[in-house]
């Protein structure tokens, strides 16, 4: 078994625990132990662009440097946490005030400059397991249903950081439904934001938004919605998603044939 | 002591990171902005304003809790201004300031529903508090 380290998130620990518990089960089947990082903290759920804030950065460090220390990849599956994270370590690497400011703060053993990799799920599949292995190991194949991949921000943008996918025209999501067995369906908003937390503030922006995203997608014909962000779920679902909108690990592991534990249970 | 008008401004460009002289005013950072339709001051309003040293208003509009950080405008300028990193910068200079906190830890109770993602709190807090 190849072995990663894994930073969950605080949301994969409460309300999205689906997209934790299939991100694991999936994995073992693929040959990857996640391995949880101990002690992790929240990475906050955003990344602040200002080049005087050090401390709102540390725990993604905290992270890098625990997963660098066990000479491990960075897994990450929450879209927020993945684009927090990356964009942290980015700044570790290039932007040597910043750098030296948060050695400082951490006070480690040595100086972390960004040495560790943090990947996405969706990239460890690809990169690492191989979409065509994927294929090979599907029991259950999801043959003929009608998939819409829902990229959000998080995952593509900003590109430069990021480097996951072409920001404009993705296909990583679409090539693992492809691997599962289901057909891809493409449509205009996939990339587009879901209104994000104006949920809080504004929620008839974030309906608006998210009704842009479920109507095109479902008048391209899709039967269903993934993601992989808890914020993107909860916005298409609770503006009334004429469709259901599900995490991609939990399509994963009915494919592989390991939605359920051996006690029969789901989750 | 309040810091001049100067002096602020420049502090917003440098913690921005962003050359605002760089804009060629195509407007499409405004036009590719999901926030657009909820914005008094507008991405491609914010980068000619900062430029020109007009931060007051900005400082206290509400368009500065408006934007979603979903980097749209930062990777589709074509001049890679990224007008986002402005607004950012210009959002930490007020709410920096004593009690001005957007967002009351009180307000948030009556924010919450039993679906709401822990993720929704912990990012509109990091994005509206200080």
């Amino acid at each position: 078994m190849m072995k990663m380290s894994y930073f969950p998130g605080c949301t994969l620990k409460t309300k999205a625990k689906d997209l934790d518990v299939y991100a694991r089960r999936s994995a073992e089947a693929l040959g990857i132990t996640l391995e949880e990082i101990e002690n992790w903290q929240c990475c906050g759920g955003v990344f602040t662009t200002a080049r005087d804030e050090i401390a709102t950065k540390l725990s993604s460090v905290r992270a890098l440097l625990a997963a660098q220390q066990k000479d491990q990849k960075l897994v990450t599956v929450c879209s927020a946490c993945h684009n927090v994270i990356k964009q942290t370590n980015h700044a570790m690497q290039t932007d040597e005030r910043f750098a030296n400011h948060v050695n400082n703060y951490l006070a480690a053993d040595g100086p972390y400059n960004g040495e560790a990799q943090v990947i996405h799920y969706l990239e460890m599949l690809r990169d690492e397991v191989g979409f065509d292995t994927i294929k090979e190991k599907v029991k259950n194949p999801l043959t003929g249903k009608k998939i819409a991949a829902y990229y959000g921000c998080l995952l593509l943008r900003p590109n430069k950081t990021m480097q996951m996918d072409d920001p404009e025209n993705p296909k990583i999501i679409e090539d693992f439904i492809r691997a599962i067995g289901a057909e891809p369906v493409i449509y205009p908003y996939r990339n587009e934001c879901c209104g994000g937390y104006i949920a809080l503030e504004s929620p008839d922006l974030a309906k608006a938004k998210s009704n842009n995203v479920t109507n095109s997608a479902a008048n391209n014909g899709a039967e269903m919605i993934v993601t992989a962000c808890p914020l993107c779920r909860y916005n298409l679902e609770k503006n009334g998603s004429q469709i259901p909108v599900v995490y991609f690990t939990e399509l994963l592991a009915e494919a592989l044939g390991v939605k359920e534990d051996s006690d029969g249970k789901d989750e | 002591m309040e810091k001049t008008n100067e002096a602020l401004c420049k502090e917003i460009i440098w913690n921005s990171g962003v050359n605002p002289r760089k804009c060629m005013r195509c407007g499409k950072c405004s036009g590719t902005c999901p926030a657009y339709d909820e914005m008094e001051y507008h991405p491609h309003e914010f980068v000619f304003m900062v430029e020109n040293g007009d931060i007051e208003p900005l400082l206290n509009s509400k368009s500065l809790y408006r934007c979603l950080t979903c980097f749209a405008c930062v990777d589709r300028c074509p001049r890679g201004v990224e007008p986002a990193k402005l607004v950012e910068a210009v959002r930490l200079a007020a709410v920096r300031q004593q009690g001005a906190n957007h967002l009351k830890p009180d307000d948030i109770p009556a924010l919450l529903n039993e679906d709401l993602p822990q993720q929704a709190i912990v990012s509109a807090l990091r994005k509206y508090n200080k």
